[in-house]
């Protein structure tokens, strides 16, 4: 039995969290939420892009340092405990995944070196409205190598330079690749309920794009191998934060004094946080799973990428709301933190999919595999 | 990151699998296998001698008293090999996981002549005599007390919910021995022989129907000095190196799980209702996340390290999940669903069964509160509960 990370992945992990917690303090996720302007921090991200992560599971060939999911899914967990406000999950997870699975040998020449490096930075397109995404309800058109539709909300469409979109080729559900800073493409920020991290409505008009190789025909069926891909690391992201909420809630409970004691002595308290904490572990222990079956390219990647995802969903949820409840009226301050938490945590749990679409292909994934 | 055994792990797992094949026939339905209790006990009793002669009762314990001298990931590989088979062995887990280890950490050298190698071998059966109707989350509050007469000690009390008290030949029986001091202080652990005059066990009728457990009373009975573990006052101590191996000794908790309910629900009909499916992913997270967090606790053994805290979240899992399970499926089947009579009840009646245990699953070996309040208190070091019998005599309250 083997059930955890390597030597070599927790040290990745202790030198990740002390540059994150040197470099992106809380005071630079700040930046970004008190600057309508601001999409990302932008020095941060710089120091993101040296430290070579953006590549950290991109093969060698592709200019990537070609280590491998576990070693991304490390990384993951560190990021969304500091908060980061950089657009790597989108570069990263997403776009770099998409390619990866669904590109062509010249679409992944063209496309992952510049995302290793930075020089380009990626996003996912594929909402257009209210509700789930679903074949029915994709309105944005692909038809002679161009591409005329609006996506909105775009995490990270303020910044990127290049998206895979989700459009109709006919009658059919594919996937197009898009140089954002070409004509044909425009861009208007979104105000949302999480401001550290950019979210734009795009209007493409005609703009040159290409087809994803394999994505071609079955775009929803492509989509969704890329999200249980990403589904796995996006869940480290938010075990990470959720850890930290523990944390901030545990500490701030041994501290605050009422009726002449700490309230962390009560056990109302007590029995909340051990509740996150048992919910956090459950997170983190589907979260290892998920990242065995994504490493390994695991026959039971769905059900697991699945059951990471609701986990840490709840897990997130749970701990960034009952944080803001153990801190009391300081907690509903802007200048106390809890409230970052509660507004990333909802961000990623809807990100690629609400609990209610991932519990649902959970169930699916579950039936199909006890019919055989 | 991979669920294989290491080259030795898998080599003690198909010496374990080669042995069990041996001995035992493989797990039936629900493992149930009929037969009374005489019987039941007398297969445990042969089980567990030919364990020992073979040094798989133990595995942890030094060869010199009996053991094998393996590794704590030695003694679960055993376990899951065990638990594949039809091994009759609840009679000896309390003993041997709980009330041996205490005499040997605190019995003299002739106890450990006397006792171990008999309970080893399976000849004779231990209780644990800790809880009573008035001390048990704070069982420390207990009220049965022993007074010194002579090289003797007399006892008089009742404990209750004590596992095969009525087929026990020893027990390790915490009673209060000074109320003049604070709670803690003023108990003393003892050695007591189960078949004596002045013990009565008496069955607990309990609420989901069976009799499993049982009340035991004390009226007079006489312990000599000699069969004390650990000097009079500090049986708190000796308590909590008891109770430490109970943690240890709690498994899952058996019963339906996600794939029995969906096995219903499929079979009525039911996994067409949203509502139902997306329980089903809550249940089916649930379990794995118990499951895996075994196997996060068995990553730590294999590597010979202490395993974390994260071991602390199984039964809040599990006790609250197979009660939440059973009252659904006793819900799908609407009015039906009260009928715990197998000949209609569907699945065997498994849901109503387990639906009438699940109450006392989440109080037994700690309630949910007591575990809530361990994580809190020993994971995140929050502050104690307030106890405001703290510092003062017993006597007082």
């Amino acid at each position: 039995m083997n059930f955890d990370f390597s030597d070599d992945q927790k040290y990745l992990r202790d030198e990740a969290r002390k540059f994150l917690e040197a470099q992106c303090t809380i005071a630079e996720v700040r930046k970004v939420l008190d600057d309508d302007t601001l999409g990302h921090n932008a020095e941060v991200w710089q120091k993101v892009v040296e430290m070579g992560w953006l590549g950290a599971a991109i093969p060698e060939e592709y200019g990537g340092l070609g280590l491998g999911m576990l070693e991304l899914c490390v990384i993951a967990e560190e990021l969304g405990r500091v908060l980061a406000p950089v657009p790597f999950s989108s570069s990263a997870y997403y776009f770099a995944e998409a390619v990866k699975l669904a590109g062509s040998e010249d679409q992944k020449t063209a496309l992952l070196p510049g995302i290793a490096d930075g020089s380009f930075i990626g996003c996912l397109a594929t909402t257009e409205g209210p509700g789930a995404i679903s074949e029915s309800a994709i309105r944005a058109q692909f038809r002679d190598g161009k591409l005329t539709g609006t996506k909105l909300p775009v995490t990270d469409g303020d910044i990127a330079t290049h998206a895979v979109v989700l459009a109709k080729d006919g009658g059919a559900s594919c996937l197009v690749v898009v140089d954002l800073r070409q004509d044909g493409v425009s861009r208007k920020t979104l105000k949302t309920i999480e401001p550290t991290r950019g979210h734009a409505e795009i209007a493409f008009d005609a703009a040159p794009a290409e087809l994803l190789s394999s994505g071609a025909g079955n775009g929803m069926v492509a989509l969704d191998q890329i999200l249980n891909r990403a589904a796995v690391l996006l869940a480290f992201e938010q075990l990470g934060g959720a850890s930290r909420c523990l944390e901030m809630a545990t500490e701030y409970a041994k501290e605050r004094q009422a009726f002449g004691r700490p309230i962390g002595g009560n056990q109302a308290i007590k029995h909340k946080l051990a509740d996150m904490y048992v919910k956090n572990e459950v997170a983190r222990s589907n979260a290892y799973y998920g990242a065995w079956a994504l490493s390994t390219n695991a026959a039971e990647l769905p059900e697991a990428a699945a059951a990471a995802r609701v986990a840490a969903s709840e897990a997130y949820w749970y701990a960034s709301k009952e944080n803001i409840q153990t801190h009391g009226g300081m907690g509903f301050t802007w200048e106390v933190d809890c409230h970052l938490y509660y507004r990333r945590a909802k961000l990623l749990a809807v990100q690629a999919g609400s609990p209610a679409v991932w519990k649902e292909k959970l169930v699916t994934a579950l039936e199909a595999k006890n019919a055989a | 990151m991979d669920f294989k055994d290491s080259p030795e792990e898998a080599e003690f797992r198909a010496e374990a699998n080669a042995f069990l094949s041996q001995h035992l026939q493989p797990k039936v339905a629900n493992g149930i296998r009929p037969g009374n209790r005489d019987d039941f006990l007398k297969r445990a009793k042969d089980w567990q001698k030919i364990k020992a002669e073979n040094r798989f009762a133990q595995i942890t314990w030094p060869r010199e008293i009996g053991g094998r001298g393996g590794s704590p990931m030695q003694q679960v590989i055993w376990n899951q090999e065990e638990s594949k088979f039809d091994a009759p062995t609840a009679p000896f887990a309390i003993g041997l996981g709980m009330c041996v280890p205490t005499v040997i950490a605190f019995g003299s050298d002739e106890h450990k002549q006397r006792y171990v190698q008999k309970a080893l071998f399976g000849e004779e059966i231990w209780c644990q005599l800790f809880s009573e109707p008035a001390a048990g989350s704070d069982v420390a509050g207990l009220k049965t007390k022993a007074v010194k007469d002579g090289d003797e000690w007399v006892i008089n009390g009742q404990k209750v919910w004590t596992s095969g008290a009525h087929y026990s030949d020893y027990g390790i029986v915490l009673v209060r021995t000074d109320p003049d001091v604070p709670k803690h202080k003023g108990l003393t652990m003892f050695i007591i022989d189960m078949k004596q005059e002045g013990v009565e066990v008496r069955p607990i009728h309990q609420a989901s129907g069976g009799k499993e457990f049982n009340e035991v009373y004390f009226t007079d009975v006489r312990i000599p000095d000699k069969d004390r573990l650990g000097e009079p006052g500090m049986g708190w101590k000796v308590a909590l190196v008891t109770l430490m191996n109970e943690r240890l000794a709690v498994g899952g908790s058996p019963g339906p799980d996600w794939a029995e309910i969906m096995d219903y629900a499929r079979s009525s009909g039911s996994m067409t209702d949203a509502a139902f499916r997306a329980k089903l992913a809550d249940w089916y997270v649930a379990a794995q996340g118990y499951k895996l967090t075994k196997f996060r606790t068995q990553t730590a053994l294999s590597k010979g390290e202490t395993p974390g805290p994260e071991n602390s979240i199984g039964k809040v899992i599990t006790a609250n999940h197979l009660q939440d399970i059973c009252n659904s499926a006793i819900e799908m089947q609407d009015h039906f669903g009260i009928i715990s009579d197998k000949e209609h009840a569907p699945s065997d009646a498994i849901f109503q069964e387990s639906f009438m245990w699940a109450p006392g699953l989440r109080i037994a070996g700690g309630t949910d509160e007591i575990l809530k309040n361990i994580i809190a208190e020993r994971v995140l070091g929050l502050p104690q509960d307030v106890r405001v019998d703290k510092d003062k005599a017993f006597s007082e309250f």
